[in-house]
């Protein structure tokens, strides 16, 4: 069963109003994770088991959230920001956020902002296709 | 410090669910100033009640090697109040499970009246916030909660004939 993309966005807003308490408008696409909704570390985790169980799919370790292994690389990341290669990487690791604006001051603080309610639902989205 | 919150556990399944009992006493001396005159065992305690249970089903799940700590509240919904002499059962269920954390759902009756439903998270945390050092020790789950476990038989997530036949 295809899901559209609007379908995917009702399913993931659903499980964000209800993992990290807010109201249903302010999960727009462009809301970014942290930024936006206040969501904290254990709550990536929590977001992950939800879309697992909303979605009946499977989300390896890192894969929608990857943080640690390239921020603990220092190919990757130098002086608190990202070199090219870790740019290079990123778009590897993560193709479901748009990093056209980060790239411009590519500042570890600021990878958090990738991470947007669009991104989740294109990565859900791949997913889906794939299976 | 006492800070135990369940009395027992009645069924204990491993990896999967565990069913904890509390009997609630006027010999809890919290209760007299909860409320004066309306002794009711406080919700707090009772989430406290329930992070024991399912925290140590979640434990027990990775044989008490990972420092389970309660990470986050999901919903905490309460129906009826829990007084002097009442007998809860506090019913855990592991909903999804991974090297670094787990969820769990909850629910609380007495008799059978539904009193409280209770999901909660918990952090492995030495899986994660990287970069941070915690003590080798499990301080986590220490002595204090043997003796919760001597009565129940833990059966294996996959044979759980045991526990299913003497829990009828």
């Amino acid at each position: 069963m295809a899901m559209s993309r609007d379908e995917i966005f009702k399913e993931v807003q659903d499980v964000l109003v209800d993992a990290l308490g807010v109201d249903d408008d302010e999960v727009t696409t462009d809301a970014s994770l942290m930024g936006d909704l206040g969501a904290e570390s254990i709550d990536f985790l929590d977001i992950v088991f939800r879309l697992e169980k909303a979605f009946g799919i499977k989300i390896p370790r890192e894969e929608l959230f990857p943080a640690e292994s390239l921020m603990n690389n220092p190919e990757f990341v130098s002086k608190g920001k990202f070199t090219e290669k870790g740019l290079t990487e990123l778009r590897v690791k993560i193709p479901h956020t748009d990093i056209s604006t980060f790239k411009n001051n590519p500042n570890v603080n600021k990878l958090g902002d990738l991470f947007t309610v669009g991104a989740i639902v294109k990565y859900v989205e791949t997913k889906l296709n794939a299976a | 410090m006492r800070w135990i919150w369940i009395d027992k556990f009645t069924e204990f399944h491993s990896g999967k669910s565990a069913v904890a009992v509390k009997n609630v006493t006027l010999a809890e001396e919290h209760l007299h100033d909860h409320f004066p005159g309306f002794p009711v065992m406080p919700e707090t305690l009772m989430i406290e009640a329930m992070a024991q249970t399912a925290g140590i089903l979640v434990g027990e799940a990775k044989n008490f090697t990972e420092k389970v700590i309660l990470a986050k509240i999901k919903k905490a919904v309460f129906f009826d109040y829990v007084k002097p002499g009442d007998t809860i059962k506090l019913k855990a269920q592991i909903e999804s499970i991974t090297p670094e954390a787990a969820s769990t759902t909850g629910r609380i009756t007495r008799e059978e009246k539904l009193i409280a439903e209770i999901d909660l998270m918990f952090s492995h945390i030495d899986q994660n916030l990287a970069g941070k050092k915690f003590p080798e020790e499990n301080f986590v789950f220490t002595g204090m909660f043997e003796s919760l476990l001597r009565d129940v038989l833990i059966s294996d997530a996959g044979s759980s004939k045991e526990a299913s036949e003497q829990n009828g």
